[in-house]
């Protein structure tokens, strides 16, 4: 066989070789959450908060991390929408497309996005102590805001800039302000998109746990009140691995399983809006 | 009238908080750096930097503050997993974008990037329950049979290492890198392969001679990248890279503590010793400095690449 035919059915099996690998590292973390999860999965785990000796093995359930972790992200995601939709139409539709400043300020959202949440969870900590609040869910909700509106920012951005610029040249000419062309008729035209870039922001806001871990602490109650710590899944899966007792490690391993459900399901939702909402749009 | 100037005013006044909001984003980063830095201040004035960055004796207790075993750490763990998710990602991408059919690739894309949005909490159970049994009972007893020389050698029996971290670290990021590169490799223009194609070239010689030159710039800007999110990791690194204090690494096999993880560890008692929040906060405003940097490298390369085009 010829040297050349060689040489390209060897890096052709290394990339198959190396696809399979990444793949198979996602259906195996998958399946081992799977199987370990399952096994301590009851109703108890989301309907009841721990209990008296949780972490010994006695009864209870994670229900405080879960509502945790959804109000958090919830209330984080929306922070980050007043500040991300705002400058990303500042991005499209006020800045000239070559402008000097819209480069800057994409630069400089990349870059934030590139920050470790640590990081973001350190400078929230001197927030904390600078406008003396405590740990707490608002701490938090600040922090993580902070950490998903780069991101949430350029995806917003990036769906904007595939709406035709004669739609908004059309409505320009009629006689709109850039504010009205905004908010009556690119906002609409990209609002699938939108809501995509938000789902996969809000997925990212309740997954990350570095950052609240100064922040917004943890509590074994339900949330309750804005100045008060607040439980979140991924430090519940964190704190039940670290004890020594199996039954409480196979709950961590529960609690994870629901972590990653709750992630896929939005990842995979955000995807759906993405796609089947746009057929509506003028291309 | 009255309507037209409501109108008109309700642009102006948009259009200046938009600007605002926009000059909060540029000075976002000089207020977290700066944030950082007055916290950590004083124990930059108590010590000298060069012992903060460079020594490894760290006994809060004692007022002795180097950093220098958990930056070791911490790059040591990021230079393993960067190794291994390198080769990995560039042939993945190579393929996605070159080789696969593309309904294929419409469902592959999506399954890579789910990859990225799983927690790294979720990862670090999957590297305790996966990645730390694999090393303990096959890697570790393996390597030290047949390869006792420096980077195998290790006292550390737990699988509980510098390795481990650096797999668990190499699933997370590359679904980043692979993803960067596949856009890039994907936008080279079609004309050029065409070129390649009609002088007679394979396949793969037409990959390696006109995509891979084409993009060599850009895959440099996504494996930086790819190194300064693995830095950054916290809770996956925390759960399996042993984190026993103290000593630079000198195996793959060795426990590391790399910095995120010191900081993740300290929460709750750095309020109880004097400049220990200090010197915790100096660690964050380490790797925020080194983030931030390799950000700005990776990032103007991509930028540039993307005007070039245009």
């Amino acid at each position: 066989m010829d040297k050349r035919k060689i040489e390209e059915n060897f890096f052709k099996l290394l990339m198959i070789f190396s696809t399979l690998t990444v793949l198979g590292s996602l259906a195996f973390i998958l399946l081992t959450i799977l199987w370990k999860g399952i096994p301590a999965l009851s109703w108890e785990m989301v309907t009841q908060s721990p209990k008296g000796g949780y972490y010994i093995g006695k009864a209870g359930g994670v229900l405080n991390a879960i509502l945790g972790s959804l109000i958090l992200g919830i209330g984080s995601t929306l922070l980050a929408i007043v500040l991300s939709l705002p400058i990303a139409f500042y991005l499209n539709l006020y800045l000239q497309k070559k402008s000097r400043l819209a480069l800057a300020i994409r630069f400089a959202l990349d870059v934030l996005w590139g920050i470790p949440s640590i990081v973001y969870g350190a400078f929230g900590f001197t927030l904390m102590l600078w406008l003396k609040i405590p740990a707490s869910l608002l701490a938090g909700m600040i922090t993580i805001a902070l950490l998903i509106f780069p991101i949430m920012t350029r995806g917003i951005d990036e769906v904007l800039k595939m709406i035709s610029s004669e739609l908004k040249e059309a409505t320009l000419a009629l006689g709109s302000t850039r504010w009205e062309t905004a908010t009556k008729v690119i906002f609409r035209q990209a609002l699938p998109g939108i809501i995509t870039a938000v789902l996969l922001a809000f997925g990212r806001g309740i997954s990350d746990a570095a950052a609240v871990l100064f922040t917004a602490g943890f509590t074994d109650s339900l949330p309750h009140s804005l100045w008060k710590p607040v439980a979140t899944l991924p430090l519940a899966v964190f704190f039940q691995l670290g004890t020594p007792f199996a039954e409480v490690q196979a709950r961590g391993y529960a609690a994870a399983l629901i972590l990653t459900a709750m992630v896929l399901l939005l990842n995979i939702l955000a995807r759906i809006i993405g796609s089947r909402f746009s057929r509506h749009i003028i291309k | 009238m009255a309507e037209l100037t409501l109108r008109l005013w309700k642009d102006q006044v948009s259009h200046r908080l938009m600007i605002l909001m926009g000059l909060m984003v540029l000075f976002l980063g000089f207020f977290i750096g700066g944030g950082l830095l007055a916290r950590a201040l004083p124990v930059l004035q108590h010590h000298h930097w060069d012992q903060l960055l460079f020594s490894s004796q760290w006994h809060p207790t004692q007022g002795q503050f180097g950093l220098g075993a958990f930056i070791a750490g911490t790059l040591w763990v990021t230079f393993v997993a960067i190794l291994i998710a390198v080769p990995l990602s560039v042939l993945t991408a190579m393929f996605l974008s070159e080789y696969c059919p593309s309904p294929v690739r419409l469902w592959l894309k999506p399954g890579i990037e789910l990859l990225a949005g799983i927690s790294p909490v979720v990862y670090g159970v999957w590297g305790m329950l996966v990645i730390v049994p694999l090393v303990r009972d096959y890697l570790m007893p393996f390597f030290s049979e047949h390869f006792p020389f420096f980077p195998f050698v290790s006292e550390n029996y737990t699988g509980f290492s510098a390795l481990t971290a650096g797999i668990v670290l190499a699933v997370m990021v590359s679904p980043l890198i692979i993803s960067l590169l596949e856009e890039i490799m994907h936008s080279v223009s079609f004309g050029m392969r065409e070129v390649a194609l009609a002088l007679g070239a394979t396949k793969w010689q037409m990959v390696k001679t006109v995509v891979l030159r084409k993009v060599s710039p850009g895959m440099v800007a996504a494996i930086i990248l790819g190194f300064s999110r693995a830095m950054g990791e916290t809770m996956a690194v925390l759960m399996v890279a042993g984190c026993a204090m103290g000593i630079f690494p000198h195996s793959l096999f060795d426990t590391a503590y790399p910095l995120p993880a010191l900081i993740a560890n300290t929460y709750g008692e750095m309020m109880s010793v004097p400049l220990y929040d200090a010197a915790i906060l100096l660690a964050a405003l380490v790797l925020f400095i080194l983030t931030v940097a390799f950000n700005m490298i990776a990032w103007g390369i991509l930028l540039y690449l993307e005007n070039r085009e245009a």
